[in-house]
């Protein structure tokens, strides 16, 4: 199977995206985790204005099979969260590149970011 | 994972695509394609299950009987030939060997035991050196692969590909037949709860067996160990490791029916009993969450305040209601229908109920 991994986003080794728009960042799971995962059923999310830091844990999805913590790739604080995925995790499963973001952090530190893949070392770990 | 052992079907998994996972030493197939097809497959159709992993333990001569009354707590005695029964295996301080079924091939001489996969050495060693009456035991699983036909179309598919009409069996009997040559068992019994069956046959034959099937017109589907275990906690089913073990008293897990205390005398008949006796401090139940949340294995479950009364066996999103559920043992005082509880999901406490089970009324 073949996993779109759009070439401007940033990678974890735990599967999470990051989108970086200037201090913004989105941050998702790539289809590689959701395709892991199976179904998401349920999301786990922080709270607006909570902090987060780099490699920790700020929230949960889980599937049918399993619970996968989910991973910040910045420290810094949750300004949005993708609500919706509380009620229907569908877009997580549908579109987990665009639709089914999961929060938006402002970040402290562009300088962390060195610490993320870039597309084609990520994709290296999906193979 | 290349130590693992491989079923006869290991190259038909693999041809499949399936998703291959170790298994109690095993390298089994966790899905071909997801959760929930597999699922609802078994649920409305008929799903194909790998099972050659688990253990057939053959216990022979004139002292079968006697032996297998000793080993295990139900009432052998009252199967006649073809009757099948589940039965539990005690150790000798009250708690769980395994559970299994015990198929009568014919009465006072031949016994087919089959066991969990990840019990089969422990079990035979046991049955083997508690063998007060020296029957004839003997451990088969190299010689059978076993394949699971479940589903409301199961016994149709079974009467065509057999040509033998195992829809006019009773559930938990076990007919000696043949398939291209192969020599097979066919019983109804299965770890779902549909209607099917569970089909040994000599290993050399498992591939072509499989083939069979897939290839009938009704199009049976595939199904990994992940629907399998979802399918079963639906039905509260224990699973050995989960909701029995080595400490568990089977009074405590629901599974006394299974227990004939008045027929015969066996291995720790007085400690399970007396457990019984003394009152019970925990159960078995089911619940369904009140608030978001998903229960797994090994969380607590506490009162509103916090104290610890529980823990949870097993624990998913239930395919079939779409929605979570969960089993776990409870002290006593909380066991009740309509109970409340919470389970403590990564330091939340959240709210659950307890429920009637099975989950899914069959």
């Amino acid at each position: 199977m073949a996993f779109h991994i759009p070439e401007d986003f940033y990678y974890t080794k735990d599967h999470e995206w990051a989108q970086v728009d200037e201090n913004i960042v989105t941050v998702g799971i790539t289809e590689f985790a959701q395709d892991q995962l199976g179904e998401v059923v349920y999301v786990d999310l922080p709270e607006e204005g909570q902090k987060v830091t780099q490699n920790q844990a700020f929230g949960v999805v889980e599937s049918v099979k399993a619970v996968s913590d989910l991973y910040a790739p910045v420290s810094g604080t949750v300004i949005e969260v993708n609500s919706s995925l509380i009620d229907d995790p569908s877009s997580l499963n549908d579109d987990p590149n665009n639709n089914g973001w999961l929060v938006r952090i402002e970040m402290d530190t562009e300088k962390e970011l060195a610490n993320l893949m870039r597309a084609p070392e990520y994709k290296k770990l999906t193979q | 994972m290349s130590e693992s052992l491989k079923t006869p079907l290991y190259h038909e998994h693999v041809k499949l695509n399936a998703r291959m996972v170790d298994f109690a030493g095993w390298n089994m197939p966790i899905q071909y394609t997801n959760l929930k097809d597999e699922h609802n497959a078994t649920r409305n159709h008929v799903g194909l299950f790998d099972v050659s992993h688990m253990g057939e333990i053959r216990v022979k001569g004139p002292s079968a009987v006697a032996s297998l009354q000793w080993l295990t707590t139900n009432d052998i005695e009252k199967l006649n030939d073809g009757q099948a029964q589940y039965g539990l295996l005690p150790n000798d301080h009250g708690g769980l060997v395994d559970d299994l079924f015990i198929y009568c091939l014919k009465k006072n001489e031949d016994y087919l035991v089959c066991v969990n996969a990840s019990n089969k050495d422990k079990d035979f060693r046991w049955m083997s050196e508690n063998n007060k009456y020296h029957a004839d035991i003997t451990d088969e699983s190299a010689l059978w692969g076993q394949i699971a036909i479940q589903g409301p179309k199961a016994l149709e598919l079974c009467d065509q590909v057999f040509n033998y009409p195992v829809s006019k069996m009773n559930r938990n009997e076990i007919i000696e037949s043949e398939f291209q040559g192969f020599k097979i068992m066919i019983a109804t019994t299965g770890y779902t709860g549909e209607l099917g069956c569970e089909v040994f046959i000599a290993a050399p034959g498992t591939e072509k067996l499989w083939q069979a099937l897939l290839k009938n017109p009704i199009k049976p589907i595939p199904v990994g160990l992940g629907a399998r275990d979802i399918l079963r906690t639906e039905m509260k089913y224990s699973l050995y490791g989960h909701e029995i073990d080595d400490t568990t008293n089977p009074y405590e897990a629901g599974l006394g029916w299974a227990i004939k205390p008045m027929a015969k005398e066996f291995m720790s008949k007085n400690t399970i009993l007396s457990a019984k006796e003394k009152g019970l401090s925990r159960k078995l139940i089911g619940f369904k969450m009140k608030d978001r949340g998903i229960p797994r294995q090994s969380y607590q479950i506490k009162t509103s305040a916090g104290d610890v009364i529980g823990v949870v066996t097993s624990g998913t999103h239930s395919i079939t209601l779409d929605e979570p559920i969960g089993i776990a043992y409870v002290t006593t005082p909380f066991s009740h229908e309509g109970a409340e509880i919470f389970v403590d999901i990564r330091g939340k406490l959240t709210k659950a109920v307890v429920v009637k089970t099975p989950f899914v009324q069959k």
